[in-house]
């Protein structure tokens, strides 16, 4: 079968009930998504299926009808988007292993979502687990993020969530005033 | 930015046709020095001085011999080398480097001795520096026991120091300029004309310098990198998913494998049958295990498919198969002799025989450590030579372990430690690994990755025990007048150590830390600690013994403060017998407005303790919501001593708190028929973004000597959040998890 992960389509032969998480992970050697539960419980394994965020360690590979994103495909470390930036100045990360997760879940939030509430916030990231308690640093890199894409010189609209790297050529819009 | 690596046999074989083998500097001149790890794989006549600064070719690599498990060590113990040394972070590589007995932890015993981390007397002094002998001959890689920073703090720096002396002498005698007149600054010496030597052109003549054992090391006053908060080296990668974790290992032609073992814990297998799971996609290879089986495929997924195929008759387990039965060992145990009585201060059993007693009986749990990244290692066995990749807290053992297994000699085994998801604890026991080992010496030539399910992981830990607290008390007019504290629970010093090969002789002393060696002053005070039979898995988990003396020791002192109508933060005050941890308190009084009254429906509570010499105070703030408990603010003061990096102590003590508070409102580890219930996050859940209160944290530097936080954030949430809700119902809950007695918003 045929997928389309961050816009490089794959030829894969695999159990069609085998979870997105393993055909990405042991099939297409694509790490940045982690196994964490394998029952949906921690997002450790949150991607984008056509922007929407789903747990791919409980996802049929078979049932995956679009575009898949995963942390690889929102941004590099030499070219971050705007919420890996914001947890970069933060300082979000402690062992790391759930931020891939929390990351894609707080993007898919701020894509639909540019100004989230509290609780907003809440119910968007608590179905990311982490164990070290890096919650309160996730909340303001959340809201820092939130407060560029509000920034009054930017169009919400026109920022590429996916990549800085882009900025250049998708040059924001100053906002009329 | 700073960048991770490995060291890896290519890296060294590149660099030693580059620079005559790298250069490895430092300090390393403690007596006769375990050899240095770093001249295994490079050419002979570098200059091997110590297993800390590596300069070849790419650049200057730092080792930061200790697992990286989240709690930012990789990133302090570089800076300690590169603030001597004269680099940025991001101009070097931080390692974890190779398993050696070099990088043995010369300070972990001294928690096992019977001297309050405050006592500085020259008697404890002298049993602790004793204890560094033991410790080198057993050689022991440990992470733990927030060790990490106080026994690296000298060494580290001295080893950056030493370097750069090497590195300053090598451009006097190739410049002819004298030594004094050269000053370095960001990896160059610098002449007093302006000509800058890079560090890399001088590294092979600074290498045949023998550098100086005790080289000046800069004053505070002159630190440029310590004492302020750094970028962790690893968190454009975490930030990215580029970081590269065990369960990320990927090598060429590699396979995938799952284990079950005997969910009796620690008991065999009788017998197994797989005819089903042999046929099933992507099944390689079968093979049987110390306990259990394990399967090989193409893909985790199809391995762990297969192997819930396989039929097991399992041995029934060799300990009481009930909650119900363990707890009974615990129980028994105070009718037993005593396994420590390490504060018996006046006369405790005069004064309650004369006084008004009040008195209690608390008890926290079985836990499991719960790491996001579930147990795994990686094993390739090949020409001769073992390579492993597991995160693990102590790489030495690993070694030792896969000799046995395999019958190699210990230079044929490479040990590389990744970055971990988690640890806690649970990766200081290498059962796992040991696993992973078993595998690839039944798939010899093929590298196999063998990763646990969660259920696995959750059903096959190592446990924070169950335990007990009893007490007996007289309270005078502002304070406690006498206190008989009986802690008991199974000994997790002992379990561990015995486990690795090292018997432990004499008292437990996990039964009663941070209970007994307390900073508060009463007439009379006696703790003793009673070891329960110890034959179901435990070990340590964050902060050991005071995860559970913390709220045992403080739960009781509020009850007393709360018998005289007396405010349980101001008797503590009064109690205390060391200044440090009386600024800690009178700190968190003041952030936390303690004496400014609170709205209807909210109530606070206090926390305290020292543990690994850090003194801790926590107050936290609940408000009732329909009828729930919300907490709503969290604040944190603590003494370090000195504080390497205040944002990520500061990331230490909230994420401590954090998992305390965890613990405390739903941490629960059950046994039945043998067999662990909880077996994923829905029934061992955490706390989440929606529970997360707010958090002000202070960090103090009055105490005496430097100390590490991975663990003092942990033990004073579980007391601090109990005292709250008792402010808030009158309620005093005696017996964790709590939300058995109340709901949580």
């Amino acid at each position: 079968m045929k997928l389309s992960v961050n816009g490089t389509i794959h030829e894969v032969d695999v159990d069609p009930n085998m979870p997105l998480l393993w055909v990405l992970r042991d099939e297409l050697n694509i790490h940045g998504p982690k196994f964490g539960c394998g029952i949906a419980m921690c997002g450790a394994c949150t991607v984008h299926l056509d922007g929407n965020p789903i747990r791919s360690c409980s996802f049929p590979v078979s049932a995956v009808k679009g575009e898949i994103t995963t942390i690889e495909g929102v941004g590099t470390p030499d070219a971050m988007s705007i919420v890996q930036q914001a947890w970069v100045d933060h300082q979000v990360a402690q062992c790391g292993y759930c931020q891939s997760g929390q990351i894609m879940s707080a993007t898919a939030l701020l894509e639909k979502n540019p100004s989230p509430t509290d609780d907003e916030i809440d119910a968007a990231m608590s179905g990311n687990l982490c164990r070290c308690g890096t919650y309160p640093r996730i909340r303001s890199a959340i809201k820092s993020a939130s407060a560029s894409l509000q920034a009054p010189a930017i169009k919400a609209t026109e920022i590429n969530l996916n990549s800085t790297q882009d900025d250049t050529t998708k040059a924001p819009v100053a906002e009329e005033a | 930015m700073g960048k991770l690596g490995t060291i890896t046999r290519r890296t060294f074989l590149i660099s030693a046709v580059a620079i005559t083998g790298g250069v490895v500097f430092g300090y390393w001149k403690y007596k006769q020095p375990h050899g240095n790890p770093l001249l295994k794989d490079i050419d002979e006549g570098a200059g091997a001085l110590t297993p800390y600064v590596l300069i070849d070719q790419n650049g200057i690599s730092i080792v930061a011999p200790r697992a990286e498990m989240g709690q930012g060590i990789h990133t302090t113990l570089a800076a300690m080398v590169a603030e001597e040394l004269d680099v940025t972070l991001e101009q070097v590589n931080v390692l974890h480097g190779p398993a050696s007995k070099a990088y043995f932890n010369a300070v972990f015993m001294e928690d096992g001795l019977p001297f309050a981390s405050l006592d500085e007397s020259g008697l404890a002094e002298g049993a602790r520096s004793f204890t560094e002998i033991p410790a080198k001959l057993i050689g022991m890689q440990l992470t733990g026991g927030s060790t990490s920073t106080y026994d690296h703090y000298d060494k580290m720096r001295t080893a950056g120091a030493a370097a750069r002396e090497s590195l300053l002498q090598a451009a006097a005698n190739k410049t002819g300029i004298d030594v004094g007149s050269l000053s370095t600054s960001n990896g160059k010496v610098i002449t007093p004309e302006g000509k800058e030597l890079t560090y890399n052109e001088l590294a092979s003549a600074a290498a045949e310098i023998e550098p100086s054992a005790e080289p000046a090391l800069k004053p505070r006053s002159e630190w440029k990198l310590l004492g302020k908060s750094q970028d962790r080296v690893d968190i454009i990668p975490k930030s990215t998913g580029t970081a590269e974790f065990g369960v990320d290992i990927d090598l060429p032609n590699m396979l995938y494998a799952t284990v079950k073992v005997n969910p009796n814990l620690l008991n065999p297998m009788n017998s197994f049958d797989a005819s089903k799971a042999e046929s099933m996609r992507g099944v390689k290879k079968i093979i049987e295990i110390e306990n259990g089986i394990a399967v090989v495929a193409t893909n985790s997924w199809y391995a762990f498919q297969a192997i819930k195929a396989i039929e097991c008759d399992w041995v029934p387990a060799n300990y009481p198969v009930s909650t119900d039965g363990l707890r009974q060992l615990v129980v028994d145990s105070f009718e037993g002799w005593s396994n420590s009585k390490n504060r018996n201060d006046g006369d405790v059993d005069d004064a309650l025989e004369n006084g008004e007693v009040i008195s209690g009986e608390y008890e926290v749990p079985f836990l499991a450590h719960a790491t996001m990244e579930p147990m795994n290692a990686t094993a390739w066995l090949h020409d001769g030579q073992l390579d492993i990749w597991a995160g693990n807290q102590i790489p030495t053992q690993v070694v030792i372990d896969a000799k046995k297994i395999t019958g190699l000699s210990e230079e044929n085994i490479n040990v590389k430690t990744p970055l971990m998801g988690g640890g806690f604890g649970r990766r200081a026991e290498i059962d796992f690994v040991k696993q992973a080992v078993q595998i690839a010496k039944e798939m010899e030539g093929v590298p196999v990755k063998m990763t646990w399910t969660r259920e696995e992981d959750t059903t096959h830990d190592y446990y924070r025990p169950l335990a007990m607290a009893r007490f007996e008390a007289v309270m005078g007019e502002t304070a406690p007048t006498a206190i008989d504290l009986k802690l008991a629970a199974s000994g997790v010093f002992g379990a561990q150590f015995g486990r690795w090969g090292y018997p432990l002789a004499g008292p437990d002393n996990s039964i009663v830390q941070a209970a007994w060696d307390q900073p508060y002053g009463v007439e009379n005070y006696r703790v003793t600690g009673y070891k329960a039979e110890t034959i179901f898995p435990v070990m340590f988990w964050r902060s050991v013994g005071a995860s559970q003396n913390a709220f045992f020791h403080e739960s009781m002192i509020d009850e007393l403060a709360h018998a005289k109508g007396l405010d349980p933060l101001q008797m503590r005050l009064d109690m205390m017998t060391d200044e440090p941890s009386k600024k800690v308190l009178e700190k968190v009084r003041d952030m936390s407005n303690w004496n400014q009254s609170l709205p209807e429906g909210h109530a606070r509570g206090v926390g305290f303790c020292l543990s690994f010499g850090v003194p801790t105070a926590q107050v936290i703030e609940i408000a009732e919501q329909s009828g729930k408990i919300k907490i709503v603010n969290a604040y944190i003061v603590a003494d370090v001593g000195i504080a390497l990096d205040p944002r990520n102590i500061e990331a230490q003590l909230t994420g401590g708190m954090l998992f305390g508070l965890t613990a405390a409102i739903m941490g629960e580890i059950t046994i039945t028929d043998g067999k662990v219930d909880q077996t994923n996050f829905h029934n061992y859940n955490s706390i989440r973004m929606n529970q997360s209160p707010n958090f002000e944290v202070a960090i103090l530097e009055n105490g005496s000597k430097i100390k590490g936080v991975g663990e003092p954030g942990t033990p004073p949430a579980a007391p601090a959040l109990s005292n709250a809700i008792f402010a808030l119902t009158g309620k005093r809950i005696r017996k964790l998890p709590l939300n058995k007695e109340v709901d949580f918003a």
